[in-house]
């Protein structure tokens, strides 16, 4: 049907753009954030109508029933998958919008004789088939369906260079012929890159790339808008592309690392596996009682999770660890680092759904301050984080990377499993400090003890 | 539509994706990351433009393939972002002293 004039179309298009802005800027505040969802998904709603109710669309039947079906896959999945997988999920909604993206470039090819659409076609093919490729792949990895480690073979950066290579010669072979063939071989190799791209890239940063590939399927979409000359999609795929790349810079800066050090650190032979060797400096080790009593007796307890916290799945014990403490009139709050969990922000999305409210959720600069009045910290399951070394040793991998300031509370309790040093392979001076305790043992677990006792105190 | 336009239209969308998102708090960042993805499931309306326009039943079935893919990353975006912020909570209202339902009344920092 095309019952709407071209005017009402931009209009109304232009009203799903607003929504889909205000959906961003309700994120600035926890509590106005859920109704720009809201807002944001109105929007979507409208550009759908209206794209039924302005364009003259054969096949309708058709259109509905996948909308049912696709709807019907991600829905329940959407549901039911467990914060933890939040990463992977995100991975792999990501995906499928980028290879939706290329599949309608290579369909716009035939109805495409000018350059500069065919251009914006190859692009959004390119960029939507790494895209979906380069997605399938993290969530292997967070699945752990594959190895987390990065993976490397002799002549990786060949096989890359010459894979590049070919898919921008394929690239201007679809611009000058519009042939299928070299379509099709085109979205094979920009699926080859993609897998290329991220294969090595180790475990711990994957959630980077994630974003990145976020802001690659938003810049496809934009791209796309292009050759189906639609503004909102131009609009909305820019603002995905924008966004996603701020967000991918913010998180590599929290990581102290470049984007490109990520990237491209396996290819140049850096490792990102980090170290393994085990210091026989002294430590005091603590117990469970040992560890409630401090706690149970403080004024202020700042925790500090970690990633270890997330793979122990200790979040709903710590939350009622921190309830016990509050009832006994202990002062509790969390200290979070931008880039604690497997994603950036991700503590704050467990900790939310342990049921802990967000004003007991502090950001890096809204706790460092506050250590200098703590009595005792918990950190659990984190080091690269605590890790002073960032600020006192300029020659550190680390050096440069925001950390919460712990060491300048008055004791320190480190729950850990072993000795071995975080992610970034480096030694945290902190663990030998006087005033540092450290209990031993799985972050669950441990929790569980020290909940126990301070329970019992 | 003219480049000049369209190049208007993606600078200004560039700064405005650029200042909305420096204002997220970074508590939200993993929220931000699935809301951001679920806009650009927006694609959507771009595969139902094709595969309305072509009769090709090959064609129409890589079309309808667009589809299914664009709405699971819309909709199961929009759906895993509210998920996620319905759980983002204030203080119990017992805890802060302020009356049942009134989560408006408290001071978040």
């Amino acid at each position: 049907m095309s019952v709407l004039t071209p005017e009402w179309t931009a209009l109304l298009y232009l009203v799903s753009a607003v929504c889909f802005i205000l959906a961003l800027k309700g994120l600035s505040s926890p509590r106005h954030a859920r109704r720009g969802n809201l807002i944001g998904s109105a929007g979507a709603l409208l550009a759908v109508i209206t794209v039924f109710l302005s364009v003259k669309l054969d096949n309708i039947p058709l259109i509905l029933a996948a909308i049912v079906v696709g709807s019907a896959i991600a829905v329940p999945i959407a549901r039911k998958v467990q914060m933890t997988q939040m990463p992977q999920l995100v991975g792999g909604f990501n995906g499928v919008g980028g290879g939706a993206a290329a599949l309608v470039a290579v369909l716009e090819l035939g109805h495409n004789v000018d350059v500069w659409v065919r251009i914006a076609i190859v692009f959004t093919m390119l960029v939507g088939a790494i895209s979906f490729s380069g997605s399938a792949i993290t969530v292997l990895k967070l699945q752990e369906l594959m190895t987390t480690r990065p993976v490397l073979f002799p002549g990786l950066r060949w096989v890359m260079s010459i894979a590049v290579l070919a898919s921008l010669a394929s690239a201007v072979l679809v611009v000058v012929t519009g042939s299928w063939i070299w379509a099709v071989l085109l979205l094979i190799l920009g699926l080859g890159v993609g897998v290329l791209l991220v294969l090595p890239v180790g475990g711990a940063d994957v959630p980077i790339v994630i974003s990145l590939l976020n802001a690659f399927t938003g810049i496809a979409v934009a791209a796309s808008g292009i050759v189906l000359e639609n503004v909102l999609l131009l609009v909305a795929g820019t603002l995905v592309g924008a966004s996603g790349t701020i967000l991918t810079m913010a998180m590599a800066k929290a990581m102290g690392r470049g984007v490109t050090g990520i990237l491209f650190g396996a290819f140049k032979g850096g490792s990102t596996a980090g170290s393994t060797t085990v210091s026989d400096r002294p430590v005091r080790s603590s117990s469970a009682e040992d560890v409630a009593v401090q706690l149970g007796y403080a004024q202020n307890v700042v925790i500090v999770p970690g990633y270890g916290l997330a793979v122990a799945q200790g979040q709903h014990t710590i939350a009622e660890l921190a309830t016990a403490l509050e009832d006994r009139g202990v002062h509790v709050v969390f200290g979070i680092h931008p880039v604690a969990g497997r994603m950036p922000g991700h503590m704050n999305v467990l900790l939310a759904e342990a049921n802990v409210p967000y004003e007991a959720l502090k950001e890096l600069d809204e706790v460092n301050p506050e250590f200098k009045s703590t009595d005792v910290v918990l950190v659990v399951g984190a080091n690269d984080v605590v890790n002073p070394a960032a600020k006192s040793t300029p020659g550190s991998p680390i050096y440069g990377m925001p950390i919460l300031e712990v060491g300048d509370a008055n004791q320190i309790v480190f729950l850990k499993r072993s000795m071995r040093p975080g992610f970034a392979g480096i030694e945290n001076e902190l663990l030998y400090d006087p005033k540092t305790e450290l209990l031993f043992g799985d972050a669950k677990e441990s929790l569980s003890q020290v909940l126990a006792a301070v329970k019992a105190l | 539509m003219d480049p000049v336009t369209l190049l208007t239209v993606v600078v200004l969308a560039v700064f405005v994706g650029f200042e909305v998102v420096s204002k997220v708090t970074s508590k939200l960042h993993t929220p931000l990351m699935s809301g951001a993805n679920a806009i650009h499931g927006i694609i959507l309306i771009g595969a139902i433009i094709v595969a309305g326009q072509t009769s090709d039943p090959w064609l129409l079935t890589v079309a309808i393939i667009a589809v299914v893919l664009a709405t699971a990353n819309m909709v199961g975006g929009f759906v895993v972002t509210d998920r996620m912020l319905e759980m983002f909570r204030g203080r119990k209202p017992a805890k802060a002293d302020t009356p049942a339902g009134a989560g408006t009344g408290e001071v978040a920092k």
